[in-house]
């Protein structure tokens, strides 16, 4: 089976035409059902009407923060100011690379969902963010935005249905936290990518102090399927909090990482042992991240629960970006640790004290124990600076910086003890 | 390549060209073009600053001071301003690089898969330092944090293009394809 693996286990309904390069263009895509949605959108329902089945579908973000996408939308003012979506596309939750996928294979399907949400919250212009590293994807959605205002799917008038849309493609130029999405926000508007202290929250003041609706690339691409088919049909996988699908983005020591696309009410386990074929031969599973570096550490034995956004949570995680990184017994967790706090580090825009010198000297302790320099009192010197860059900044990156040391010394504290009394490192060779 | 370019992506081109002239005259004929279809896609003139930026360094392969004032003044900023905007991202280089950047991703899912060693091995070849440019200026090797492409370790960008799975062993192979 090669990749991008068609699993009958998956339920794929972003995922099914991944690997069809057939499905990139927009004849293809029509071929496969594609513009149905907009159609029926902008022929037959109102912007009300579509944002009340979106919100009735439960759909929740799918960049991390897992807000009710409808619900979003419903906070946009009703007045007369020029208002606008924003596409997150700044995929960059290290373990995160579906939104890759999704552009790659289905470009057409964001746009469509891009289209749709404009008209739900009657944007005058959309603009996606994309990451600038993404350069053969770029060039794909390029390619797929040039179609849809040939065809008249962009542009004005839209479909003959009086709908005005610009759509623009904006190039992030290299900055994780410009994935934040104020700090998207900023950088769209040519300044540092550095957050916005909340409120005002976008939908009152966002991209050019205008009205603005930040949402993920997954997210847009589940609109056009939801408006489509309808709330209850999307709600027939999933849990009652936690409907429909979601990509997970598989990597780390896997047999076949990938992307897999599951109900949210499937079993983790079942996704890492049976989806991914679990760690390579003769290894043993030690560890599973299951939403991107920024969610808790689980234990191999934590992961018989299953993915929804509350399951994930009362088994001490959470389901983040769907990132899932796994680790085998040759994983050293103290260096995995240290270079995921290393990129929050470098990835820290500065602004708050506590994340700009927090996330520094937790790489420097976490390098000392590595080395085999550490001291016993480093560890509780480790959560005092954890404790102390939680909840204190304006975006949560600090948070997110200090999540893996926390729960890796919970779960793991085993092994920074080895590394400092004994000066040994207890991964498997 | 004005021609076939809609306004709607002309700030969003990837950096097309690995042939660079620190010299050349910014913006003029189709560069001039894509500016202009790039500010008319924006409420102010500040927004264009990224793509704007981009363009810069594709045509003369860095962004010196000389390169900075002169999109500040196009964009109606200051120097300083369009400086501290520059150094925040790491796609923006305010020193010259070898004619090939090489990226290695090692970030969690490269590392946990051998990132180090590609990175070892590239510097072994290239006969750089990390951030280097190479005696022949051909190559500065680099490492940079998650590529977004974590299921296909270990990830490696030259310039526009993406090498996926790419393992000590393959270097050489790659290296060879660049030139």
């Amino acid at each position: 089976m090669a990749y991008p693996y068609a699993d009958p286990r998956e339920t794929r309904l972003l995922s099914k035409h991944f690997g069809e390069s057939e499905a990139i263009g927009i004849d293809g895509w029509i071929q496969r059902g594609g513009y149905k949605a907009l159609q029926q959108a902008l022929g037959s329902m109102s912007p009300d009407e579509v944002t009340a089945v979106v919100k009735e579908s439960g759909l929740r973000g799918r960049g991390g923060a897992g807000f009710p996408a409808g619900l979003k939308w419903s906070f946009m003012p009703k007045d007369d100011r020029p208002r606008y979506l924003v596409c997150n596309a700044d995929e960059s939750e290290p373990g995160t690379f579906k939104d890759r996928e999704i552009m790659r294979w289905t470009p057409h399907q964001l746009l469509e969902g891009c289209i749709i949400a404009s008209y739900a919250i009657r944007a005058e212009h959309c603009y996606i963010y994309i990451r600038g590293e993404f350069v053969d994807i770029v060039r794909i959605l390029n390619g797929a935005v040039a179609e849809a205002y040939q065809r008249g799917y962009l542009g004005r008038n839209i479909l003959g249905s009086g709908f005005d849309l610009q759509l623009t493609v904006h190039l992030g130029a290299g900055a994780y936290i410009a994935g934040e999405e104020t700090g998207l926000l900023n950088s769209l508007e040519g300044r540092r990518a550095e957050p916005r202290i909340k409120p005002p929250f976008p939908a009152q003041r966002g991209a050019f102090d205008m009205p603005t609706t930040v949402n993920n690339v997954e997210t847009l691409a589940s609109v056009p399927h939801i408006v489509l088919n309808g709330a209850d049909w999307y709600r027939q996988w999933g849990t009652e909090k936690s409907p429909g699908t979601k990509l997970f983005s598989c990597c780390g020591h896997l047999q076949r990482p990938g992307n897999y696309e599951v109900p949210l009410d499937f079993n983790l386990s079942d996704l890492v042992y049976s989806l991914c074929g679990g760690p390579p031969e003769g290894r043993q599973l030690l560890a599973v991240i299951p939403g991107g570096s920024s969610v808790p550490i689980m234990k191999a034995d934590e992961i018989d629960c299953d993915v929804s956004y509350e399951g994930l949570e009362a088994a001490g995680s959470m389901l983040g970006s769907g990132g899932l990184i796994a680790m085998d017994d040759s994983t050293c967790m103290v260096r995995a640790v240290r270079k995921m706090v290393e990129f929050y580090a470098h990835e820290s825009c500065g602004q708050c004290t506590n994340c700009r010198e927090g996330t520094v000297w937790l790489a420097k302790i976490l390098r000392r124990i590595e080395r085999g320099e550490g001291r016993e009192e480093d560890i509780p010197l480790l959560l005092d600076i954890s404790a102390n860059m939680a909840g204190r900044t304006i975006c949560p990156l600090s948070d997110s910086a200090a999540v893996p040391v926390v729960s890796s010394i919970r779960k793991f504290e085993h092994e920074y003890l080895a590394h400092i009394r004994d000066k040994t490192c207890t991964a498997v060779r | 390549m004005s021609d076939a370019l809609h306004p709607a992506v002309a700030g969003a081109q990837p950096s097309q060209r690995a042939e660079k002239n620190p010299e050349a005259p910014l913006f003029e004929g189709d560069y001039r073009e894509r500016f202009d279809k790039i500010l008319s896609r924006y409420p102010n003139r500040q927004a264009a600053l990224l793509p704007v930026l981009n363009m810069a360094q594709e045509i003369r392969g860095w962004l010196s001071p000389q390169t900075i004032t002169r999109v500040a003044e196009l964009l109606e900023l200051t120097p300083a301003y369009v400086r501290s905007v520059a150094s925040f991202y790491t796609m923006f280089s305010t020193r010259p690089l070898g004619k090939h950047v090489i990226q290695v991703c090692t970030g969690i899912g490269c590392d946990l898969c051998g990132a180090e060693g590609v990175v070892d091995k590239l510097l072994e070849a290239t006969g750089t330092r990390i951030g280097e440019v190479s005696k022949d200026g051909k190559y500065t090797v680099v490492e940079v944090e998650c590529l977004g492409a974590c299921g296909f370790p270990t990830v490696v960008q030259v310039n526009d293009r993406v090498f996926e799975n790419v393992k000590p062993e393959d270097v050489e192979g790659l290296l060879g394809e660049l030139d």
